[in-house]
């Protein structure tokens, strides 16, 4: 029996108003998140990939409180979020951090590092100066920067480096949970090696969880335990790492899996797996909402939307192929 | 060499800015022939995309300056083109394509008049002509309902559908070289796979050549047969793609594979750690003495940090800008 997961999702749903005013009704609701629900373990890094509006970062800021749920319900360490005070919701928000895709505006320019990364510690009380300064030295020794950086400016820094800054920020309260999202997707090739290293030794050190965030498959694979596909606001694959490009059970999985140019010219692609673009989502197909760009599609599939289930041990799917167990 | 189209030699790009002269391209080489794809890969900064808007004639200056070279395109030194000459050049016999559809359509013409454009100027196209001729296009791109679209505004499209008109825009004069700036960087995966395929066909189809300059490696694997590879403003390896991925010989190249997750490779939840490349690429306003990637070089020697290697070649079709020596019972002979 493993311990009871650090955070729990259930039925998450987030419906954004398009349109509309004060006095004015809404023009229509866009559906960035259906039904999504997940759980993650203590030391775990959980995967979200899709394409740009699939509403993976919409679950990382309300994991997060950024954003309000429409429904839904989330337990952090057996809590749920929407019980709380605004008071013990600030005491629990303290354990999660983020960490976010670009380096430039994530930090304030007029901001010493110093500041930037204890700023975390002015939430509950003012520790003195001194306190800061070492606290600060330390994480900034954690990820890879030097004390002499601490009087800088974010402006003095390379991509690679900022990033590292804002790992240390977030670090700096000793949070359970780090929601990264897309952490290394703007920097070079080779500097996106040393900060996906640095996010799992920070890990292995500090035993943390991390909701990992990002449309580059290859990295999900390396980081993450699990991974969870997301299509139009809802999940349609949730497999172990070692599943998810070796045997993909959703039909979009496997799609998207085939449409990533491999760094290597002997296997090169045939024709795209996919065609179109991905639908509105403020007007989301019936049924299975991938069956318009589906190759398997049946009757059923257009008409009745299928459940996430199990389909093996630890690796579920909502598809209807093969009597709701996704391609085999 | 009659099937040479373009060929780029000793080209020297140097931006002066009050933090010093930034020297973004430095003595850069390499030829294209009729009909093939040569990716020009590198990180931020190493100079590829100045590279290619050389070759076009659109280095803003002030501040940037060609200090030397030759781009020669049949024959033809670019450089020494009057403007006018070079005008009737772009779009027609040379096209080029963004990373950033949205930033290089106008947003305030419909996207039949942006596809029309240059027929009416290249080719002397009546409005109407141009105009049937861009929803041919349009739909050979597959813009789904090609001819009502030709009253859309790019606004009303999805990036991809963009990238496509962009596609459209810079194909229909049917160019001899098509220059393609991180045509898919801004795309989403599957999109991205859609708009490859499509320029592959297109390029086949029409026997153009295509000069692709990308960060992603994948995207090279996939649609080169020759690849240059830069840093720091320096070609520093070419060979053919087959070579350059089964074996790179410039340590650059070798830690820019080995840094990268491989889809498959080794899933999940990694105690294993990426190879990295320590440290970072150097400020290109700084002089350096010898190899620019010797800071970073784990096979570094002594004469790497004193004298700046040439582009020596290793085998047949491949150079890189080393000391090391292609067999390994020679290496470091020169230290």
């Amino acid at each position: 029996m493993p311990d009871a997961p650090l955070l729990r999702i259930a039925g998450l749903v987030k419906h954004f108003p398009l349109g509309g005013g004060l006095l004015t009704a809404p023009r229509g609701w866009v559906q960035a998140v259906n039904d999504v629900s997940f759980a993650v373990h203590r030391g775990e890094s959980f995967g979200l990939v899709g394409e740009s509006g699939c509403g993976k970062t919409t679950v990382g800021r309300m994991v997060l409180g950024l954003i309000h749920p429409t429904r839904g319900r989330i337990e952090f360490d057996g809590q749920a979020i929407q019980d709380l005070s605004r008071r013990e919701f600030g005491r629990l928000r303290r354990r999660m951090h983020i960490i976010f895709q670009d380096p430039y505006s994530s930090l304030d320019p007029r901001m010493t590092v110093e500041r930037i990364v204890t700023e975390p510690l002015l939430a509950d009380r003012r520790p003195p100066r001194a306190e800061r300064r070492r606290a600060a030295a330390e994480l900034l020794d954690k990820v890879g920067l030097r004390a002499a950086d601490l009087d800088k400016y974010p402006h003095e820094f390379s991509g690679g480096q900022r990033q590292r800054i804002g790992i240390a920020r977030a670090l700096c309260a000793r949070p359970r949970l780090i929601v990264a999202d897309e952490p290394v997707s703007a920097l070079d090739v080779s500097i996106q090696a040393q900060v996906i290293n640095l996010i799992q030794d920070l890990q292995q050190e500090f035993g943390l969880s991390y909701i990992f965030i990002s449309h580059d498959l290859s990295v999900v694979e390396h980081v993450c335990n699990r991974i969870a596909v997301m299509y139009l606001g809802g999940i349609v694959e949730l497999a172990p790492a070692a599943n998810f490009s070796r045997c993909p059970r959703h039909p979009y999985t496997a799609a998207l899996l085939a449409a990533v140019p491999l760094p290597d010219p002997h296997r090169r692609a045939a024709a795209p797996a996919m065609e179109g673009d991905v639908p509105s989502p403020i007007d989301p197909p019936g049924g299975c909402p991938f069956h318009p760009r589906c190759r398997h599609a049946f009757e059923r599939c257009s008409k009745e939307k299928p459940p996430l289930v199990p389909a093996v041990e630890g690796h579920s799917v909502a598809c209807w192929l093969n009597d709701g167990r996704g391609l085999e | 060499m009659t099937d040479r189209l373009l060929s780029i030699e000793d080209l020297s790009v140097a931006f002066h800015t009050p933090e010093g002269t930034a020297r973004a391209v430095d003595r850069v080489s390499f030829d294209l022939n009729k009909g093939e794809t040569l990716g020009v890969v590198g990180e931020s900064g190493c100079g590829k995309s100045v590279t290619s808007l050389s070759i076009l004639g659109l280095i803003p200056s002030p501040p940037g300056a060609i200090e030397s070279g030759l781009i020669r395109f049949e024959g033809r030194n670019l450089l020494e083109l009057d403007p006018e000459d070079l005008r009737g050049l772009r779009g027609r016999d040379i096209a080029m394509i963004f990373q950033e559809p949205m930033s290089s359509l106008n947003p305030v013409l419909a996207i039949g008049r942006q596809v029309a454009e240059p027929l009416m100027i290249h080719r002397g196209l009546g409005r109407q002509a141009a105009l049937d001729h861009a929803a041919e296009w349009l739909d050979r791109v597959r813009i789904p309902a090609a001819r009502r679209r030709l009253y859309d505004y790019p606004h009303q499209l999805s990036g991809g559908m963009r990238q496509r008109v962009m596609i459209a825009m810079a194909m229909v004069c049917r160019p001899k070289l098509l220059i393609a700036d991180e045509p898919t960087t801004a795309l989403d995966v599957s999109i991205q796979a859609q708009i490859l395929a499509l320029m592959l066909e297109l390029k086949n189809e029409m026997g153009m050549a295509l000069l692709l300059i990308t960060h992603n490696l994948g995207v090279v694997a996939q649609m080169a047969s020759r690849v240059v590879v830069m840093y720091a403003g320096q070609v520093v390896e070419e060979a053919r793609t087959v070579d350059l991925f089964d074996r790179p010989f410039h340590p650059y190249t070798q830690g820019l594979l080995r840094s990268m997750p491989l889809l498959g490779a080794r899933p999940g939840g990694g105690s294993r750690r990426l190879n990295e490349i320590p440290g970072m690429v150097p400020a290109i306003t700084e002089a350096l003495a010898g190899c620019r990637f010797a800071p970073r070089c784990p096979h570094a020697f002594d004469r790497c940090r004193a004298d700046a290697p040439d582009l020596f070649a290793v085998r047949d079709g491949q150079r890189a800008r080393c000391w090391l020596q292609p067999h390994p019972e020679r290496r470091r002979t020169d230290a």
